[in-house]
């Protein structure tokens, strides 16, 4: 573990340098339990892969002082600790107007389309955290024999709620945004929606599967969001 | 209420911002100057977090319906009321039917307009602030336009109060901003620390509420530019692989995965916000007591600077 100071209102708590589930967990449990023991001073917390910026008010308590508190519960952080994680079901339409790299990316991984969805959407994804723009989940969880090297270009303008891979990962686009991740689809939801009482749709830690859907019903779930009338699947 | 005449280039609502939302991606926005707006409250007998609005560069020109005070702080702008030039860092009472016009920057960017009361706006996830890049908060996430009616908290009118003289900054020349060395300040040579600290940068047009961009001397990698992404602090100076470092700000995205060769300190994110497009500022390294302290002694400069 290592304390690394980022300015004098926050701390990157390192637990690892590699991308893994197991790390990630940590991370999670370290936040978890650091806001369970409610330790003194420490105001907002950002879990990303393998660490945990943990943002404090230096009129409550020291660097040394919060680092100490930290590596003293640090060992605690074990799986065990965290809540049962949420099942979130996403809705997907894969059809090549919104998945505008689907075919592409078939053809690239030698699969038919319909087998590159289904392998797509057999994958059990672990939001690892959210980032780079509100809501945007980092996700693994799908089968290596849809692992691809990323866009050679990246797309300027890749549209919201857009579904998309590159390497071992899976994110949904949560606004309009530069990306290079190939697209195969598209979700009715929003992951971000500035309007609504809760904005935010996924929370670190989240499981997510993706549910195929035809373009019908796809435009159905589309209308009954935009009409606030729609409640999203979470168990 | 006050009818907006002509907006400015970018006039946001903002108020101390909303903490507790970077583990969604949402940052806290409020204001850039934050030791301007929170002085401008104290002027018109506000909570320091009454929500106001931020000018960028130049003023907005409105109208207001009712008597009300307002106090105009941040960068050195000419204010008039109905054409008339009125001071700033001080109370302004207006009468009902005046038109305050808040004009070009002199020194400074980023120009605040305080109001007795406070403006009445929508809190979304317990804020006024608006973050333009995520359409959220104040008046429907964007800046404002022409016609736009924004209402104000009733309030008593204040007593007229104003900043002693040596608190109003000066916002030219060079600044000097502080800055700790890190989180990956090891993943850049010797000589590419040395460029940070050295002669100093310009602030790039391209500039704005997420991040500064500076162009200046070349900060060299010790091995590659790229990590595992991680969370990134307010004032985080991101060094991609150009070398052209950028600071982020209020409005920042809350993870990248470039690295990040040092952080601006709190107290110097205001100083920072005022630097104009083509001024130059440099930078200082302390360690995290120094800056602690620091931190203290510029709180404690705020308090009684009112007279």
């Amino acid at each position: 573990m290592r304390f690394l100071p980022a300015g004098d209102l926050a701390v990157s708590v390192e637990l690892g340098d590699e991308i893994s589930v197991e790390i990630n967990t940590r991370v999670r449990a370290l936040e978890f339990l650091i806001g369970q023991k409610a330790l003194p001073g420490v105001v907002e917390m950002v879990p990303t892969f393998r660490s945990l910026l943990v943002y404090y008010d230096p009129a409550v308590t020291s660097y040394e002082a919060l680092c100490a508190a930290i590596a003293a519960i640090a060992s605690q952080a074990s799986t065990a600790t965290l809540p049962p994680a949420r099942r979130v079901e996403l809705p997907c339409c894969y059809e090549p107007d919104l998945g505008l790299d689907v075919e592409a990316a078939a053809t690239r991984l030698g699969l038919a389309v319909d087998e590159l969805v289904r392998l797509h959407a057999s994958g059990s994804y672990l939001v690892y955290f959210l980032g780079f723009t509100p809501g945007l989940p980092y996700m693994t969880g799908m089968p290596e024999r849809i692992h691809l090297p990323r866009l050679d270009t990246p797309r300027t303008k890749v549209p919201a709620s857009s579904v998309g891979i590159g390497g071992t990962q899976c994110c949904v686009y949560s606004v309009e945004s530069p990306g290079g991740y190939w697209i195969l689809g598209r979700t009715p939801l929003r992951l971000y929606d500035p309007g609504a009482a809760e904005p935010i749709l996924l929370r670190p830690g989240d499981r997510v599967a993706f549910r195929p859907v035809r373009r019908a019903e796809f435009n159905e779930i589309a209308r009954a969001v935009e009409a606030r009338a729609f409640a999203p699947v979470i168990a | 209420m006050i009818t907006i005449v002509d907006p400015g280039p970018q006039t946001t609502v903002q108020d101390l911002g909303r903490p507790g939302h970077l583990r969604y991606g949402i940052p806290p926005s409020g204001p850039m100057d934050r030791t301007a707006f929170v002085l401008g409250n104290r002027l018109v007998a506000n909570a320091d977090g009454a929500a106001g609005l931020e000018c960028t560069l130049v003023g907005p020109r409105f109208r207001t319906d009712a008597p009300c005070a307002i106090a105009v702080t941040g960068a050195d702008v000419p204010v008039t009321v109905n054409d008339a030039n009125v001071p700033t860092w001080t109370t302004i009472p207006l009468a009902a039917g005046d038109t305050v016009r808040v004009g070009a920057a002199r020194a400074g960017v980023r120009a605040y307009v305080t109001f007795a009361g406070g403006l009445d706006i929508p809190r979304v996830l317990g804020s006024s602030a608006t973050y333009l890049r995520g359409r959220l908060g104040g008046v429907e996430g964007r800046a404002l336009r022409k016609g736009d009616t924004l209402p104000v908290r009733a309030a008593p009118i204040p007593a007229v109060r104003a900043i002693s003289g040596d608190v109003v900054p000066e916002l030219g020349g060079t600044p000097t901003i502080r800055l700790v060395l890190g989180p990956q300040a090891d993943r850049f040579t010797d000589a590419g620390i040395a460029a940070l600290l050295g002669e100093g940068y310009e602030m790039l047009p391209q500039s704005d509420r997420m991040g500064a961009r500076l162009r200046g001397p070349r900060i060299a990698h010790a091995r590659g530019h790229d990590i595992i992404s991680d969370g990134i602090a307010l004032g985080s100076v991101q060094v991609p692989g150009d070398g052209q470092p950028i600071v982020l700000l209020v409005d920042r995205q809350s993870t990248g995965g470039y690295t990040k060769i040092a952080t601006v300190c709190s107290f110097d994110i205001a100083r920072l916000g005022q630097v104009k497009p083509g001024q130059r500022i440099t930078f200082a390294a302390v360690d995290v007591d120094e800056a602690h302290r620091l931190r203290r002694e510029a709180a404690a400069a705020l308090d009684g600077v009112l007279v």
